[in-house]
């Protein structure tokens, strides 16, 4: 567990009054709120620094403690237990926030923080409330290619909770479904929170995906290139049989038309394949086919 | 499942003036459904509402800056969604 320069956190030196505090907090905070972030995971870290800093600064008592120990804030065990007699007089909810946001754990004080000030009993801290509608819970899924292509049903644990939800067939990777009313629990007979699902999709297929689209290289023999005829290459889910035209050249596509990945939300929908030949040059050639080449190359081919 | 949800509730428990609700319904970012002389907004409308509160409450924004915030989010979303696509894009020409 590492010592935690708060002063640092806001930009400020140990002679800050707390006018400089108030306002190196606020100017911080518009910067790194997580409502004017959404989705940016290091403005969430920042602004719990922020307010972690901001609930230690401002509170005349907790600042005091924490410039009497510095970096020897192991020690201020000793201080609490000195201070323990004493009525706690920690006004709560004294910061200017009541940060409800959608980013869980946006409450999460560092260990350091716990470990100086102790747990929950703290007041002056940002911890989240929740007024009437639930809190958002965000979620990623991960998942194959292959499991993207259909729709199905799946179970999820969140916090603690299955939750059976359907997975739509082309969801895409990085996209972000809600699913409503499964986020935490509403007070005062507000709303449920929602749930954010997003999906990571891993792809370890031979194909390659843009959307519906997908893509796909295909190696023919050098003949099969010159002379054309038909082939067998696997689709997504199957196979096709293609008529190779004589004279494919390297790099040639072919455009297979709705055999590509499902389109998302439009059932029975396809994507279109496409494949690229490349043409296998042989590296080493019998001597009968040494030969012919020979002669072919006498042809003036 | 409540559908909607009345302005005086949600005043009561977010101790909000009703001008704020108003003054957010009235910029057309949140619609309001009158019902005799209540009036009330969705529930698909609440975390929206939540976050003009928060920004309005944790840092003193105004009515007009809501207004900018919210369409410049807006124009973040779509950025994003923009980048999702073309990294996925991108993908075609990675590892070829």
């Amino acid at each position: 567990m590492e010592f935690i320069d708060y002063y640092k956190v806001l930009g400020l030196d140990k002679s800050a009054t707390a006018s400089d505090i108030k306002k190196a907090y606020r100017k911080l905070a518009r910067k790194y709120h997580p409502d004017v972030n959404p989705d940016d995971k290091d403005a969430e870290v920042k602004f719990k620094q922020l307010n972690e800093a901001h609930a230690v600064l401002s509170d005349p008592e907790k600042r005091k403690k924490y410039d009497q120990y510095g970096k020897d804030w192991e020690h201020a065990e000793e201080f609490e237990k000195a201070k323990a007699r004493q009525q706690r007089s920690y006004s709560s909810g004294s910061g200017p926030f009541t940060y409800s946001g959608s980013g869980a754990g946006a409450e999460d004080f560092s260990e350091f923080f716990e470990s100086m000030f102790g747990g929950g009993g703290f007041g002056g801290g940002r911890q989240r409330q929740t007024r009437f509608r639930g809190q958002d819970y965000n979620a990623d899924l991960e998942l194959h290619l292959r499991d993207a292509f259909s729709t199905h049903k799946r179970t999820l644990t969140v916090n603690g909770k299955n939750i059976r939800i359907t997975v739509p067939a082309g969801i895409e990777d990085g996209q972000t479904i809600k699913i409503n009313g499964h986020g935490g629990p509403g007070v005062n007979g507000g709303p449920a929170g929602d749930l954010y699902l997003t999906f990571r999709i891993h792809n370890t297929t031979p194909f390659k995906r843009e959307g519906a689209n997908l893509y796909k290289e295909v190696e023919i023999p050098l003949t099969k290139a010159v002379l054309g005829g038909e082939i067998t290459t696997d689709t997504f889910d199957g196979k096709v049989k293609l008529s190779v035209k004589p004279g494919t050249g390297n790099g040639t596509r072919v455009k297979l038309k709705g055999k590509g990945f499902p389109i998302y939300k439009k059932s029975g929908q396809f994507g279109d394949l496409f494949i690229t030949y490349q043409v296998h040059i042989p590296e080493q050639l019998t001597p009968e086919q040494e030969k012919l080449f020979k002669e072919l190359e006498k042809t003036g081919l | 499942m409540e559908t909607k949800i009345n302005i005086q509730r949600l005043c009561e428990v977010y101790e909000i003036e009703r001008s704020f609700v108003i003054s957010i319904c009235e910029a057309d970012l949140i619609t309001l459904y009158s019902e005799g002389n209540q009036d009330f907004i969705t529930v698909e409308e609440l975390p929206f509402l939540e976050r003009m509160l928060r920004l309005h409450q944790d840092l003193g924004i105004n009515e007009e800056g809501l207004h900018t915030i919210h369409h410049l989010l807006e124009r973040v979303t779509d950025m994003k969604e923009e980048i999702r696509q073309l990294r996925n894009r991108l993908r075609l020409y990675e590892d070829f």
